[in-house]
């Protein structure tokens, strides 16, 4: 299995029926391949659509149905709509269940980086702040390492999406949380050990006397 | 309201002006108006909208031609001619978080000063802001934004000027529609009155300055 489908498909079962999820570009779009059709999650694209399906057959396409990055997409039944300062509120309002980003860094508290590289990478921050400030439980997906350099750090080099800790990262070599304030290591993927984890971890890690392997 | 053509309605607007533009990735936007901008030669233009399209498409088209000096957005990284020109310091540009950008619209159509957010609380987006305590939470205070024009995009209007949009295209246009001195507008259809039935009109008809004549 490659890291991408590994990653989208443990964080899949975070989800539950029921939930309001909202998922960034990259992969946690990913996500939505691998919850089981019998639960009920709602998605949102935070562009004004709640009930997001999948990519449309050729030619039924519509220029006014399309996800965050202007693609298009199709609306499940039941889908509603609704403009920018209802979609906000929504994100900002604890209404979102879960928020699944991307990330750059992510600290031994939990901090999140993932929207700018300063004088090299300066798109804007879109949603991402809002979605990390407001949701009930925020995901990241992402790598553990890029280029070979953690992307586990101690202390976040890049800005800050938000001061609030995120709740879980998902990588391709470990699950880990943040109760109480300090990365502790929940899960690891299948064929990885602990020791392999920390190697490529440049934070300091919790570990429970128990790691079970990531069930997927 | 009054009905108008394209030409005579870019006519009013004066090189420099700030303009809010609807739309989401260039989907909800007002493509002739934006055209129109491009043809009159508009320059200077204090652009306020969500993101810069991509080269070639809705807004895209204004940074094509170097029309804008000044961007508020949220996002622009899917614009190369855009991030380029405001890397060389061409555009100065203020990105800021969704979330803020259409609270400050609503904000400014709402007749609110601002708003108090959490987002960017903490972060390099709080600088030079003030940090206001409310109930042991802190939170920023994010002014109004208005504008001289805003260039609405809807799928129904009808001949008074009221507004109905489609799916992910509504996106900031109502909220727009409410915070600027002349909202303009281009409608996919424009119907009878009475086909926009009171319960699905989203802008009502008193906040439409001028409806662009199709055909």
């Amino acid at each position: 299995m490659d890291p991408q489908t590994l990653i989208a498909r443990r964080v899949a079962k975070e989800l539950r029926s029921g939930d309001l999820v909202n998922l960034g570009i990259g992969i946690p779009t990913l996500v939505a391949n691998y919850v089981p059709a019998d639960l009920k999650v709602f998605f949102q694209s935070e562009n004004g659509l709640i009930g997001t399906g999948p990519i449309p057959e050729q030619g039924l396409a519509h220029p006014t149905l399309t996800d965050a990055g202007g693609r298009p997409i199709s609306a499940l039944p039941g889908a509603s709509t609704f403009d920018s300062a209802m979609s906000f509120g929504l994100i900002r309002g604890g209404h979102v269940d879960v928020t699944v980003l991307g990330g750059l860094q992510i600290d031994a508290h939990g901090h999140l980086a993932n929207w700018m590289i300063p004088g090299k990478m300066v798109p804007g921050m879109g949603g991402a702040m809002d979605l990390v400030s407001g949701a009930k439980r925020v995901i990241v997906a992402m790598q553990h390492a890029a280029k070979g350099k953690s992307k586990i750090v101690a202390k976040c080099t890049l800005p800050l999406t938000s001061v609030r800790p995120v709740n879980l990262v998902v990588t391709d070599m470990a699950v880990i949380g943040f109760a109480g304030g300090k990365a502790t290591l929940l899960e690891t993927a299948p064929g990885v050990t602990i020791g392999e984890v920390m190697a490529v971890t440049d934070a300091d890690l919790v570990v429970p006397d128990h790691v079970p392997e990531m069930m997927i | 309201m009054r009905t108008i053509c394209v030409e005579e309605a870019i006519a009013m607007i004066p090189s420099g002006a700030s303009i809010m533009v609807g739309g989401f990735m260039g989907v909800g936007t007002p493509e002739r108006l934006l055209d129109e901008l491009v043809r009159q030669k508009k320059t200077g233009l204090s652009l306020i909208c969500n993101d810069a399209a991509i080269p070639g498409k809705g807004v895209g088209k204004l940074f094509d031609t170097a029309q804008v000096s000044r961007l508020t957005a949220t996002h622009i990284g899917l614009n190369p001619t855009a991030q380029q020109q405001m890397l060389a310091n061409t555009i100065a540009v203020d990105l800021i978080p969704q979330g803020t950008f259409v609270e400050r619209i609503r904000a400014g159509g709402c007749g609110l000063g601002g708003v108090l957010t959490p987002t960017g609380v903490g972060t390099l987006v709080a600088e030079g802001k003030r940090e206001i305590e409310v109930d042991g939470r802190s939170f920023l205070l994010e002014t109004a934004l208005r504008a001289q024009f805003a260039l609405v995009h809807a799928f129904l209007a009808d001949y008074l000027g009221n507004l109905a949009y489609a799916l992910t295209s509504r996106n900031f246009n109502p909220v727009m529609a409410m915070a600027a001195d002349t909202v303009i507008v281009t409608a996919e259809n424009i119907v009878p009155v009475g086909v926009i039935a009171p319960d699905h009109v989203i802008t009502p008809a008193p906040l439409v300055d001028y409806l662009i004549t199709n055909g």
